[in-house]
């Protein structure tokens, strides 16, 4: 049985809906969230890199590499946002965020 | 044959970790099942044959991400059960998302499946792009990525520092009354200010 294109492709798409599974599911916690985050970003990173392999580009990866980066940012500036809010409110409930709803 | 079970092996792997990332009841084993779930994929990139990017995925996200979101799960005194309370209450909408959202993904998937001609086009309009035979992984993006993408990089690294500098901004807070050098202030001491001669009458005190 030879592994092509289709079987990376199903995994990086069940990773996806389980990531989105999981903004939906815990609603409430905001760590939770910031991980499911990251599980989508690592679907679109298979993605890019099986496409680029299988189509003999190296320029997919290039920006897998990009996307990385990105995730990375994203994880130290949410948390961050997270730890001001917790030392603020002492409690990381989504619903308590409403602060600037007006 | 032995490249297919490692697929499956690792895919699997992948997708139940990911499960439980999800479903965990303890923030901290979610973190765990987080590091499997990247460290599974690092193993799908290997058998791919992109070496360059699963030794980064180890690196960036077991070495930095998950280690900063363990150290803030860690630091915050949070009752996590009480968190999951609404957790059933938006399971059956949840569900019917993510199952339109797997079937949506899998019929565009499943076209690729059909009509493989479309990867061989797109193969075949990247012929150009396509690196040069005997290069590693590793050899071939830095070629493309200090060359062609350099300002892609350049941004790359200020967003990077953007957000070091954000997170410092946002989570630096001064106390008052902690005693801290102030090179300024010691520098300024003169002779006259800091020293003071008193002529102390015998058998006196002062």
């Amino acid at each position: 049985m030879i592994i092509g294109l289709v079987h990376y492709l199903t995994v990086a798409a069940t990773l996806f809906t389980l990531g989105v599974l999981g903004i939906f599911l815990n609603r409430k916690n905001v760590i939770v969230i910031l991980m499911s985050v990251e599980l989508i970003l690592l679907s679109v990173n298979i993605n890019l890199v099986a496409f680029s392999v299988f189509t003999n580009t190296i320029v997919g990866q290039v920006f897998a590499l990009l996307v990385l980066a990105v995730a990375a940012a994203e994880a130290a500036i949410g948390l961050a946002i997270m730890l001001v809010f917790f030392r603020n409110r002492g409690s990381i409930a989504v619903e308590d965020i409403n602060l600037m709803k007006g | 044959m032995v490249a297919a079970a490692f697929f499956y092996l690792f895919a699997g792997v992948c997708i139940a970790s990911a499960f439980m990332v999800i479903a965990g009841r303890n923030p901290v084993t979610s973190v765990l099942f987080l590091i499997l779930t990247f460290f599974n994929a690092a193993g799908l990139f290997i058998l791919i044959g992109a070496e360059f990017l699963a030794m980064m995925l180890v690196v960036v996200y077991v070495g930095a991400v998950a280690v900063l979101f363990l150290f803030v799960v860690m630091m915050i005194d949070v009752d996590f059960a009480e968190l999951r309370s609404g957790f059933l209450q938006f399971l059956p909408v949840g569900v019917l998302v993510g199952i339109v959202f797997l079937i949506e993904l899998l019929l565009v998937i499943g076209t690729l499946f059909v009509d493989p001609a479309i990867l061989q086009t797109a193969a075949a309009a990247a012929a150009a792009d396509a690196p040069a035979v005997g290069v590693t992984n590793t050899e071939a993006i830095g070629l493309v990525l200090y060359t062609d993408y350099l300002f892609v990089f350049q941004a790359a690294g200020f967003v990077l520092l953007v957000a070091m500098i954000g997170a410092i901004v946002l989570t630096l807070r001064h106390k008052p009354g902690v005693k801290r050098q102030d090179i300024g202030k010691q520098v300024e001491r003169s002779h006259e200010t800091s020293v003071e001669l008193k002529s102390v009458p015998s058998r006196q005190g002062v």
